[in-house]
Formats: structure tokens, C-alpha cells, sequence
């Protein structure tokens, strides 16, 4: 088990490397902060001044060794537009995206395993199609538009909820969480929901294949003819076993939708962290989208850890494996 | 266990008591991210506008964008190059210690030790050579040369405490530190990329705001900004997109607030290249020389643009046809030149005279995130261009990608925009022959050279006497139109909407601010 968690490290580590190399030569390519955000007042010795002090004026490799050698020591070095360090500032940004990200994902697992069940049992009944036909449209809509209709009804015309923005903080911990207060989880709804659409829609379709796929084994068909419960049987027996392919799709999709809450953080004017990466790319601003996307990388790898620690928990075969490994 | 359901009790009950929003409350939606609190970090517009709030400037521009006094009640130059700034007495910082020559010195002295900003202010304070605070309320400045835009580049640097952000770092002042200003407002909070909290400076020396307690949002989706206003979580908006101005308009339930702006969308034609990037014959052969070298050519594409429809169609009304490179309230915008009235049959005339009669190909390039609706105004512009035989393609690129290319002398043909306090510094800047020495030109893609400008605009920012200067200025700009050395298009018309009840005196120079806005 160890040895496999060293060996996942080791080339996670690669994984970054190639990545810090490969964003740092695109943003090389495109050019520097300087052309962008430079006083226009300012004269062509200005703009050089400005291109050395950041340091942009070094041959690219020797950008990057500096980089290297820095990252060696935990400095990821200072936005260029912040003026503070880059990995503070997606830290500082963290909690709010992982919040939504958490809130969306609850939604879509507690919503999406029972209806998928659900339309996995009763496929022929109209309530089993109507959440197919619900999960469909789940998928095709594009968010951006569902999370303006969502301001347009929820907060125009009904004025129940707030049309954007992130509501009170409290620290929880040193993090600063906001669904403590009614306050906090009423500006969560609308994001949290506009973001678990998709989410909830794959979560019902795979739910309700793998509960259709299963329905079907023998050991289901035993188990009723046992005389085992019908609770039992779809609770532990068939639940237990579609599992496996759940909780890959969630894993990833928990790192998808951390990475790349962009939309709806930047419909609802939620200050998480996929803003800033757009944000940070507009002004070309290399130290924090370097530091985003290591980090995601990072994130990445991580879960797909969690992921494969999970399925030994789910499938007692995995574990067994890798014992004899 | 347990104590975890506790804390988690605790938090809900602590945070659930934040009070209600009151009627002396302002909250405004604004349009571009904060990067920093340091007023003297980066010189950009959303860090200004907050900065506005909290601390001021020895100058000041009124909504029209003319030069007022701020914390520098009077000045005047004593010598050729030497200002002499007298200060407003009793004007008390958020600390309540009064603001004396010395703090003015150490803020004019502070940009340049900022090293790591890509926009620095140091273009400001560089021109002053020696600073020195004459008594408590009296300021010297001396400049090499003569240099009449003195006091106007000082309203872009904001004076602070010097008590207060000695041996600070920008960084510390995100947090508070060193936001010590003799602003209308006091800082109370920043969460980046969220919102800054301001409340009311008893002790301003100015007008005293309307607002006890100012919340600045920040939310850069237009829809979303536009939904937030609508359904009541601000008070006030900037930035509206010109496709919901009219349907705002017919709301009762809101007010809108708009001003020609300060910014003039332009178009660059390359005049230094015999063989012009993007420009060939209509089978695709490069040209023989470069067309736009000749005026005649210069003047057949100003003609062929349709100004009045591009602005009534693309713009929706939301700008002004353009025949200067500042906009009306600026100094040194000259009202006797008018917008080149559409003449399809003259361009095509002037063309065939230049010996183009055959017309030409051409790439026109524009941002397509930096200016309201720039993408299709370039695509109107194309479609004029092609009608009088200038077949043009629009190739459109993110702002990051753009300026950057620009600058590299990549187009042939190119959309600027560009907002200046006066029209001597904007020539300066846009039209005067690239020389670094001098930092002429240094936004003069095209190439455009006229000595005779050149000496123009160098006397006109060396006239310290405002109306001698105006006339040479005008002069300036009047000969750089008529020689057709770039192509102005439109101003911008900036726009605000507010629920109904609030007023803003709308201001050319785009800023939003909330001591000025009024309940009414």
C-alpha cells in the first residue's frame, strides 16, 4: 500500500514539473503583464524599466530556473498584478470555490443516487421518465443560462434569494465558511444548484444504468429468491454494487467542478478562485496561473488517490489484489 | 464530537446577527476586479477608483474632466520650472493628524520606490526633480524643463499619510495597514475579488457624503450586474451594456446617469512600411507601396466610415461621432473640427487619384474585450471600408494577445482607444514620431511623423500659461486631423443606473464614486 502511494507521488511530481514547463513557455509566447497594464503615460524607458524589474526581460530558461529553484523552496512567486504571493492568493480564495464545490456536489449525490435509483427501478413508469427526460435537459442547458434564468426568477421577480455575491463570512477552523447564517446559505443556493445541474444529471444516468445492469445479476436474483428483503436487496446488495463507478465520476467530477467553477463563480459574483484564473490569464499575469493550475494538478491527484483508497473500502477484490502485490 | 455541533451552533447564532442594511447605506456593483489597496501599486482604474474614496490628490477633475483644486487649494509656476503648490489648511487624515507639506513630499517621493509594479506612477512623479515642502502648508516642485502638465499628473498621485506607510509594503496594505487617507471615506475591509467596505469620514474637509456606510461589489459579468441591480442587492451600477440600456430606461423603477466619456476609439493606418502587413492587392500580390503613406488615401478611408450609423446602430446611441482625438469637455478638443461627414463617392474618388482605383486588401485588427462593443464596430468599419473598394477582413484578438502584437508593429491596421486629461498629452502620445528619449509617440503604431506637430506639441506642453497653451494645443490638434494621421471614430458614452431615489453627477472620467452620488 505504501509503496503504491510513493510511487502515485513520484509521478505526480513529473506531472507538475511538465506542467510549470508547458504553461511558462505559452505564456512566454503570448508576452508579458507589462504591455497590458502599463500607464499610458508611460514612455518606452518606463515600460523597459517596468519589463526588468519583473524580471521578464531573462532568456525564457533562465525564467524558469529561477522559477524552479523558488518553487523548491515553496515560493511560487509574487502576482504580478497583486503584488502578494501567488499561492496566498489562491489559498486565500479556496474556501469559497471548495464550499460551492461541496454544496454542489451534496446536491448531486443526495439528489441524484436516489432518483437514479429510483428511474433505474421503475423505468416504465412515468415518474422514471420524467426524471430521465429531467436529467437530459440537466445536461444541455449551459449553465451561463441557467444561472441568469435562476437571478432572473428567484431574485427579480420573486425577490426571495440574493442575486449574487458571497453572504457573511464566519471562521470555522481559520476558514472562512458563510453556511452558518441563513444569510450565507441563502446567497449559496442559486450557485450551488446552478453548478450541481450537470453534475446531478450524470450522477442520476449512471445511477440508474448501473441499478438497471444489476437488477438483472444473479446474486440479486438469489437474494430475492432467498427471501431477502426488497430494502435489503436494493439498499446493500444492488447499491453497494454500482458504487465502483460512482464514486470515480464523483471523484473527477469534484476536481472538475473545483477547477473550473468559473461560470457560475463569475455569473453569481462569487469570489472563489476559477474568477481569478480568468482573471489572471486576461492580464497575462504568469505567477498565479502557474500556481492555479499546479495546484489543480495537484488537486487532481490527489482525489484520484482518495478515488482508488475508495474502491478498496467498496471492492473487497481490489483489495486483494493488491495485497498479493 | 460534540463540541464540533457547539462550534458549529456558535457560528450559526454569531453570524446570523449581522444586521440589516439601513437607508444611509450604499452599495455600488462596479464593472473590473481591485487588484491592490497600495494607492501607489499599479496605476489601474479599479485601484484608482477605490483610492478615490480613501485618500485624494493635490488636483482634482470635476465631472467635465477640468482640473480643480483638491488638497492643493492654489498653485502656480514661479519660474519656467518651478511650481509652487499651497496647501488646503486643517485637513484632518482618518487619524485625525492634520496633512502637512511633509506628508505631500514623502508621497510624491514613495511611487518610485514601488519596483515590481508592470504600471507604475512613476511617469507621474519622474518629471519632478526636487521636491521640497517650503513651510507646512507650502510644496516646491521643480522640473527639468519647462512642463505645463504638472498639475495634472499630480491628480493621478494619491498623497497618504506619512506616519502611517513608512517602511510599508504594498501587501500590508490589503489588510488595512497605512490606509490612512484625508479621503471622504475610511477603509474598513477588502476581500479581494469580492468587495471593499468604506464607511463616512466625519472629519472631511469637502462635502460631506450622503452615506454613512459604502459597500463597493465587485461583479465584472454584465448580466449579473445588471440582474443585481434589478433584483435590489445594490443601489447602483456601472458599465450598463449598450443592449440594456433601453430596456432599463423604461424602467420606472430606476434611474440612469450618462456622460460623453473621456475615451476615443481610433484607427491606426501604417505609415512607415513600404510593404504593410495584411495589405495586398485584390489577388493577393503585396502592394507596390504602402497607400496609407499617402493623405489622399488617409482621407478616402475617414470618408468611407459611416460614423453617425455605427454609432446609431453598433453603439445604440451610446457614443458620439469623433472628429478629435479628445473627447468635447477636454482640454484641447477643438470644436471647429467636425466629424468627416460619410462620402462614399468622394473616397473612391480620392482613391482613384492616389492611384488605388482598383482598391486594395486589407486585415483590420481590434481587441475584442476592452471596448464597448469593439468587435462589431470593427466589423461595421470593414464593411465600410470594402464598399469603396478597400476589401477588408477583420481578424479580432483578446486584449492580452492584442497590445502586445501592436506593439510589436504586427497590424497594419488597428483600433485604439485612448482616454487623456488633455489633447496636447494624448498627440503626445498617439501621433508625435516615436522617440524614447523623449517618450513621444510611444503609442504611435502607425508611424505618423510631422516635425512641425512634433515642435507643436513639445511648445504646447512647455506653455505653462493655460490659454496660450490652449491655442497651440488646438493648433496641434487641428493640423494633426487635417493630415488625416489617424482616424478617430467615436467617443464612448460612459453610463451609471441607480435605483430610483439616488442621483450621480456623471463624469467623463469614467470614475464611479460614491461620495457623489445623492439621494434625492
Amino acid at each position: 500500500m505504501l509503496v503504491y502511494v510513493i510511487r502515485r507521488v513520484m509521478q505526480s511530481a513529473v506531472v507538475l514539473l511538465v506542467m510549470s514547463g508547458l504553461v511558462f513557455v505559452g505564456v512566454f509566447a503570448i508576452g508579458n503583464p507589462v504591455d497590458i497594464l502599463v500607464n499610458p503615460n508611460a514612455d518606452q524607458q518606463d515600460i523597459e524599466r517596468a519589463i526588468k524589474d519583473l524580471g521578464l526581460d531573462r532568456p525564457l530558461w533562465e525564467q524558469y530556473l529561477v522559477f524552479l529553484r523558488q518553487a523548491a523552496l515553496g515560493d511560487l512567486g509574487n502576482s504580478f498584478v497583486f503584488n502578494v504571493p501567488a499561492l496566498q492568493l489562491i489559498l486565500e480564495r479556496m474556501p469559497a470555490t471548495l464550499e460551492l464545490a461541496v454544496a454542489a456536489m451534496l446536491i448531486g449525490v443526495v439528489l441524484g443516487i436516489p432518483l437514479g435509483l429510483w428511474a433505474g427501478l421503475k423505468p416504465d413508469s412515468i415518474s422514471g421518465k420524467a426524471i430521465m427526460a429531467g436529467s437530459i435537459l440537466g445536461f444541455s442547458l449551459p449553465t451561463f443560462w441557467v444561472g441568469l434564468m435562476l437571478i432572473m426568477v428567484f431574485s427579480v421577480h420573486l425577490g426571495w434569494l440574493p442575486a449574487s455575491g458571497r453572504g457573511p463570512t464566519t471562521s470555522l477552523f481559520g476558514v472562512q465558511v458563510s453556511f452558518f447564517s441563513w444569510e450565507g446559505v441563502k446567497h449559496l443556493i442559486m450557485p450551488a444548484t446552478n453548478l450541481a445541474l450537470i453534475k446531478l444529471s450524470l450522477i442520476i444516468r449512471l445511477t440508474r444504468a448501473g441499478t438497471r445492469e444489476a437488477l438483472v445479476q444473479d446474486y440479486v436474483r438469489f437474494a430475492r429468491a432467498k427471501g431477502v428483503p426488497e430494502r435489503r436487496v436494493i439498499g446493500v446488495h444492488v447499491l453497494k454494487n454500482i458504487m465502483i463507478p460512482i464514486v470515480t465520476v464523483i471523484g473527477l467530477e469534484f476536481g472538475s467542478v473545483v477547477a473550473f467553477a468559473v461560470v457560475t463563480e463569475t455569473i453569481f459574483a462569487w469570489p472563489g478562485m476559477g474568477k481569478l484564473l480568468i482573471d489572471s490569464i486576461n492580464v497575462l499575469d504568469r505567477p498565479v496561473i502557474v500556481a492555479y493550475l499546479l495546484l489543480i494538478v495537484a488537486l487532481f491527484v490527489l482525489i484520484n488517490l482518495v478515488v482508488d483508497l475508495g474502491y478498496c473500502a467498496l471492492d473487497p477484490r481490489v483489495r486483494l489484489a493488491d495485497a498479493r502485490v | 464530537m460534540h463540541r464540533f455541533a457547539a462550534a458549529l451552533l456558535f457560528a450559526w447564532i454569531a453570524s446570523s446577527a449581522a444586521s440589516p442594511s439601513v437607508a444611509a447605506d450604499l452599495r455600488i456593483g462596479l464593472a473590473a476586479d481591485v487588484t491592490s489597496m497600495d494607492p501607489h501599486f499599479v496605476n489601474l482604474q479599479p485601484n484608482n477608483l477605490v483610492a478615490w474614496h480613501v485618500f485624494d490628490a493635490l488636483t482634482r477633475v470635476d465631472e467635465d474632466a477640468r482640473l480643480v483644486p483638491g488638497l492643493a487649494e492654489s498653485w502656480k509656476a514661479i519660474d519656467a520650472t518651478t511650481w509652487e503648490f499651497r496647501l488646503r489648511r486643517g485637513v484632518r487624515f482618518h487619524d485625525g493628524s492634520e496633512l502637512t507639506a511633509e506628508d505631500v513630499v514623502h508621497s510624491l517621493d514613495r511611487p518610485a520606490t514601488i519596483t515590481n509594479s508592470p504600471g507604475s506612477f512613476v511617469p507621474f512623479t519622474r518629471p519632478l526633480v526636487q521636491k521640497q515642502a517650503v513651510d507646512r502648508y507650502t510644496v516646491r516642485l521643480k522640473t527639468a524643463t519647462a512642463y505645463a502638465m504638472v498639475p495634472y499628473d499630480l491628480h493621478s498621485v494619491f498623497i497618504v499619510s506619512k506616519r502611517a506607510t513608512t517602511g510599508l509594503k504594498s501587501q500590508d496594505f490589503d489588510a488595512g495597514r497605512g490606509m490612512v487617507g484625508t479621503g471622504p471615506f475610511r477603509f474598513v475591509a477588502f476581500k479581494r475579488g469580492d468587495r471593499v467596505e468604506l464607511a463616512r469620514h466625519e472629519q472631511y474637509w469637502g462635502e460631506r457624503p450622503a452615506w454613512e456606510r459604502v459597500t463597493l461589489r465587485i461583479m465584472p459579468n454584465d448580466p449579473a450586474r445588471l440582474a443585481a441591480l434589478l433584483a435590489g442587492d445594490v443601489d447602483a451600477i456601472e458599465h450598463i451594456p449598450t443592449a440594456d440600456l433601453a430596456r432599463l430606461k423604461g424602467n420606472p423603477g430606476f434611474e440612469i446617469a450618462q456622460k460623453v466619456s473621456w475615451r476615443t476609439i481610433l484607427l491606426h493606418l501604417d505609415q512607415y512600411r513600404d510593404r504593410v502587413p495584411g495589405l495586398s492587392d485584390k489577388s493577393g500580390r503585396p502592394l507596390e507601396r504602402n497607400p496609407f503613406k499617402d493623405p489622399r488615401v488617409r482621407q478616402a478611408v475617414s470618408k468611407a466610415i459611416n460614423r453617425q450609423a455605427i454609432v446609431e446602430r453598433v453603439m445604440e446611441g451610446q457614443a458620439v461621432p469623433a472628429a478629435n482625438l479628445v473627447s468635447p469637455p477636454v482640454f484641447g478638443h477643438v470644436a471647429e473640427l467636425q466629424p468627416e461627414p460619410f462620402d462614399a463617392e468622394g473616397a473612391k474618388k480620392l482613391l482613384a487619384e492616389a492611384g488605388f482605383g482598383q482598391g486594395f486588401s486589407a486585415v483590420l485588427h481590434a481587441p475584442n474585450n476592452r471596448y464597448v462593443n469593439d468587435e462589431q464596430v470593427a466589423q461595421a468599419v470593414a464593411q465600410m471600408l470594402t464598399r469603396v473598394g478597400i476589401t477588408t477582413r477583420v481578424e479580432t484578438l483578446p486584449a492580452a494577445v492584442y497590445f502586445v502584437r501592436a506593439r510589436n508593429g504586427d497590424f497594419g491596421l488597428a483600433m485604439l482607444g485612448w482616454g487623456s486629461f488633455s489633447g496636447d498629452l494624448a498627440l503626445r502620445t498617439v501621433v508625435a514620431a516615436f522617440d524614447a528619449e523623449r517618450g513621444f509617440g510611444t503609442w504611435n503604431w502607425s508611424r505618423y511623423s510631422n516635425p512641425r506637430l512634433d515642435a507643436l506639441v513639445a511648445q504646447s506642453l512647455a506653455t505653462l500659461d493655460e490659454s496660450k497653451r490652449l491655442t497651440v494645443a488646438r493648433e496641434a490638434m487641428t493640423l494633426a486631423m487635417r493630415d488625416h494621421a489617424v482616424i478617430p471614430l467615436h467617443h464612448q458614452v460612459a453610463s451609471w443606473a441607480m435605483r430610483k431615489g439616488v442621483g450621480y453627477a456623471a463624469r467623463t472620467d469614467e470614475y464611479t464614486l460614491a461620495h457623489q452620488f445623492r439621494p434625492r
